[in-house]
């Protein structure tokens, strides 16, 4: 064999062995399905109702077998504490699993902190769990598209096929990806996927007893969501980044990072 | 029961309950390997491509050694994937959004052309030793293994007239002008997988893959020059027992080895002044810019980080191996530890990235601490500890040990 038979042999079967498989475009059986002009999945947060007891956060852990022990979470509650000084003090502990049964701060390594009641100017409770974005940059980044955002709008990530290589994790700008302590794959909220379609409600919505977490439905104008949002002031968590966040909160703080 | 990252992260302040140092050592070895492998390809290239005929013999060396750290390269990703054995499904499935995946495929092109490079510069020594071996009238064991293995290497291309010789040549060149853009967007890419996380402040930066590029020649350049250092010593150890070493005395040997590091040193220096330049510039812009981040960024900087970036990083790693390369009558001895503190100041800046990157929350309200796992007691805290950092710094020693028996790197010289 002549070396330039050789050589072309061989550029033409790399080039063969590379065509990728992704480039043939496949009928995707989860896509047909939720396909659908006149769905597109919302969630509204009423800051006003959520009391931090941390229902929500118990339920999604059952709902979605994930071990009430370990300390990430899909969805957690955020506590905002402002006093006289001008200083805001937030924590989760626990992602508030158990509620917030400490009244002093939890900072971690720095040690907890005790306010004074007559210190305080203002207190509230912030509920969060995956923005769905519209424009997700962990569906962007993920190398192999294990992670991907459906038609009616739910990110979910595929647990056969991730790697595990976190840059999904480190691409939110939310903080909503973790590794999955058992699968050992990225792990986030989906909206409890597979009960919305159903029919039913998410557990963490099922599950808080003052109705603060609500899932509707945008392309719906009679959801009782989508009301809301149409017709009041709601405002979407870290808007400057561009990814269009589909989780609305009634009575959002400019506090709330 | 533990979440990935957890061992080895400790939160301060106010940090979202599933905000952990993720990237850990190994995500700091990747982009450090990655560019030890860019550098040492343009090291290579000088001479090649730019006839800068000073480096000839070094050349050889970082072009061969470029090879051995080509695989050790996707150790470090692969080592720090939570399920290692899907590592492949990034060629699978590429997804062009993700700069990780369009990283596995500029990867894959520059080992083809280091590979081909290599080819073209061994062809002769290939069909040299086989023809050697084949006219061996009784061969061992070993030898028929090793005229088999050289057989093969010449892919039935045995023609080493003159005139195909010169071809050879010519595609030398060609393929190592090409491959210096790739070597560059290689690296360039590592940087981008940084630099494009709009989540991250610290990250966040087109200035990333620049930055990126230059320090990576700049380790590329002290790496080959201590190995090149290194390797000498031990000819010369040989020569002293032996006489000679390749038929090179000591005396020649000390001459070589004394003008080809003194003339690498040369281009180590003005990569270093391009590399250090961009970095401050990084970080005074930053500064003069002021965006809602950078209050929390400058404590970081200024405050956690002090020590590791400017002591160890800008201090240990640049300025003093500067100066040590700047003063006159540089000594190989002076130009060794010149070169083992800007490898060590390189390692610093991708630590002060990727664990400086994660140090501080989302929230810009909570810090978070990275503890190194030194004593493996889990599979996590290998492949993640020191433990995992040190096999990947050590496997292209062992890699180039073994190619240096296919790829002999001071052919040239032994052949007088």
């Amino acid at each position: 064999m002549k070396r330039r038979d050789f050589l072309k042999g061989t550029a033409i079967a790399v080039a063969g062995a590379s065509v990728p498989l992704a480039a043939l475009d496949w009928i995707d059986a989860r896509e047909a399905f939720a396909a659908r002009d006149d769905l597109r999945w919302i969630f509204l947060v009423d800051t006003h109702k959520c009391v931090g007891c941390g229902f929500c956060v118990k339920a999604c852990k059952y709902e979605n077998n994930i071990p009430q022990e370990t300390n990430a979470t899909r969805t957690w509650v955020e506590r905002y504490v402002m006093t006289r000084d001008g200083q805001v003090h937030a924590d989760s502990p626990r992602g508030a699993n158990e509620g917030f049964i400490s009244r002093a701060i939890d900072r971690g390594t720095a040690g907890p902190l005790e306010i004074a009641d007559e210190d305080i100017t203002q207190a509230f409770f912030v509920p969060k769990l995956c923005n769905q974005c519209d424009l997700p940059s962990c569906v962007q980044v993920c190398p192999v598209g294990a992670t991907y955002k459906t038609p009616d709008g739910v990110v979910l990530v595929d647990r056969t096929w991730c790697i595990g290589c976190g840059y999904c994790v480190m691409g939110c700008p939310y903080g909503v990806r973790f590794f999955h302590p058992i699968e050992h794959v990225a792990e986030k909220c989906n909206f409890c996927y597979h009960r919305i379609h159903r029919g039913e409600s998410t557990a963490c919505a099922t599950a808080c007893p003052f109705g603060a977490r609500k899932i509707g439905n945008l392309r719906d104008p009679d959801d009782p969501v989508t009301k809301v949002v149409m017709t009041q002031r709601v405002g979407v968590l870290k808007d400057a980044f561009g990814t269009k966040p589909q989780v609305y909160y009634l009575g959002l703080n400019m506090e709330v990072r | 029961m533990y979440v990935h990252g957890e061992i080895w992260t400790a939160k301060e302040m106010f940090v979202l309950p599933n905000e952990f140092i993720y990237w850990s050592i190994q995500i700091v070895m990747y982009p450090f390997m990655t560019g030890l492998v860019a550098g040492a390809f343009v090291l290579s290239s000088l001479y090649h491509v730019f006839g800068f005929t000073k480096l000839k013999d070094i050349a050889r060396f970082s072009l061969v050694f470029s090879f051995a750290l080509l695989p050790v390269a996707m150790m470090p990703l692969m080592l720090h994937l939570s399920q290692p054995l899907r590592g492949i499904n990034v060629l699978m499935t590429p997804h062009f959004t993700s700069a990780i995946s369009a990283f596995g495929i500029v990867f894959l092109t520059y080992a083809c052309i280091v590979a081909s490079e290599l080819w073209f510069v061994y062809r002769k020594h290939f069909v040299d030793t086989a023809q050697a071996l084949k006219a061996k009238s009784t061969r061992t064991t070993g030898e028929n293994l090793r005229l088999k293995l050289f057989s093969v290497l010449t892919l039935g291309a045995w023609d080493v007239s003159p005139k195909a010789l010169e071809k050879d040549h010519k595609a030398v060149t060609v393929l190592a002008a090409i491959g210096i853009p790739v070597a560059c967007f290689l690296h360039g890419y590592a940087g981008f997988i940084f630099g494009s996380v709009k989540a991250n402040a610290l990250w966040m930066t087109p200035l990333m893959p620049v930055i990126f590029i230059c320090s990576a020649v700049v380790s590329g350049i002290a790496l080959c020059i201590l190995c090149y250092i290194a390797t000498m010593e031990i000819r010369k150890f040989l020569a002293r027992r032996k006489g000679t070493a390749g038929g090179l005395s000591v005396e020649q040997l000390k001459g070589v080895e004394a003008y080809e590091v003194r003339t690498s040193a040369r281009y180590l220096l003005i990569f270093m002044i391009l590399a250090v330049t961009l970095e401050l510039l990084d970080i005074i812009f930053r500064g003069y810019t002021a965006v809602k981040s950078w209050e929390i960024l400058r404590s970081v900087i200024y405050e956690i980080d002090f020590f590791h970036i400017f002591i160890l990083q800008f201090g240990l790693g640049n300025l003093v191996p500067f100066i040590l390369l700047l003063i006159p009558r540089l000594t190989v001895r002076r130009a060794a530890i010149a070169s083992a503190l800007v490898l060590f100041g390189v390692f610093m800046m991708r630590w002060n990235v990727v664990i400086g990157g994660q140090a501080f929350s989302l929230t810009f309200a909570g810090f978070m601490h990275y503890h190194l796992p030194i004593i493996p007691t889990t599979w996590e805290t290998f492949r993640e500890g020191l433990a995992g950092a040190l096999l990947v710094i050590t496997t292209p020693f062992v890699l180039f040990y073994f190619l240096n028996k296919i790829f002999p790197v001071f052919l040239e010289e032994e052949a007088h």
